[in-house]
């Protein structure tokens, strides 16, 4: 029970998010775009808002959830840098993240959103076993 | 009153993220290490995320506009390319390097910053190599 209360409970949070923000503003939430809009387009102040928001409530980790999973020992900044330019350059040229096409991209039945998921799913999967 | 909802709206986000432990890697690692001792969180919380956005996108059906906005502005690209493919290939890679996409590497800057430094800096610069070369050729 406990192992799918946090991620159901999660994830119906994150959906209702991106849904109410969509009715509303009629906006779609795809962060590695948000981010590319607040490093990259001339309207920062909303980009810069949302991505503020989005650091301090996922850092509110410790307060609110009773981790199941320690977080990893740190990693050699190598790995991370390498992983952050695929993930950098990989994304813009996509089109996409998990947020952008896995939740609100696959949310309306978008053949793109899907291919793309069941890509970046796959080559990240065979990645980590390739690596283990 | 725009600036409010988006801020609301990244806070809320962000939260989702980490109740569902999305902000830790080595949770999301574990759901893509499928040889090894699967976590499937990250699965629950997509499936959940995709109930509640697929229901949204009901609710909007062919409303004309936003609740405050006068134009939609849902993506209405339509073409599986090349970039998409390659560009989603890249992604994967690197997220299964370190377990960290854009929204959770950010949060890492604060929650991991050994880590998450690195991984933003370098996603920054992945990100503008992008726009600069993606500009010169348009």
């Amino acid at each position: 029970m406990d192992t799918i209360f946090n991620p159901l409970v999660g994830g119906l949070l994150i959906g209702l998010t991106a849904t109410i923000y969509l009715l509303i503003t009629g906006k779609v939430i795809g962060i590695s775009g948000i981010l590319s809009q607040l490093l990259f387009s001339k309207g920062r102040l909303l980009p810069f808002l949302f991505i503020a928001g989005l650091i301090i409530g996922g850092s509110a980790y410790g307060v609110l959830t009773e981790q199941t999973v320690a977080f990893p020992e740190t990693r050699s900044p190598l790995l991370l840098i390498i992983s952050g330019l695929l993930v950098g350059y990989g994304t813009r040229l996509g089109g996409g993240c998990t947020s952008g096409h896995g939740v609100c991209g696959i949310s309306r039945l978008s053949p793109r959103s899907i291919i793309a998921t069941l890509i970046f799913m796959a080559t990240a999967i065979i990645t980590v076993a390739v690596l283990n | 009153m725009n600036a409010i909802i988006t801020l609301l709206a990244g806070l809320l986000f962000g939260l989702g993220l980490a109740f569902s432990e999305m902000t830790n890697p080595a949770v999301v690692i574990g759901f893509l290490d499928i040889f090894g001792t699967w976590n499937p969180s990250l699965i629950i919380v997509m499936a959940s995320a995709i109930t509640v956005g697929m229901i949204g996108y009901f609710i909007k059906g062919k409303q004309l506009r936003p609740f405050l906005a006068t134009t939609w502005q849902v993506p209405t690209l339509r073409q599986i390319d090349s970039k998409l493919i390659i560009g989603s290939s890249l992604f994967g890679i690197g997220w299964g390097i370190s377990g960290y996409c854009p929204g959770p590497g950010l949060t890492a800057l604060v929650n991991n910053p050994n880590e998450g430094l690195y991984f933003v800096a370098a996603l920054i610069v992945g990100s503008g190599f992008h726009y600069l070369t993606s500009k010169k050729a348009s």
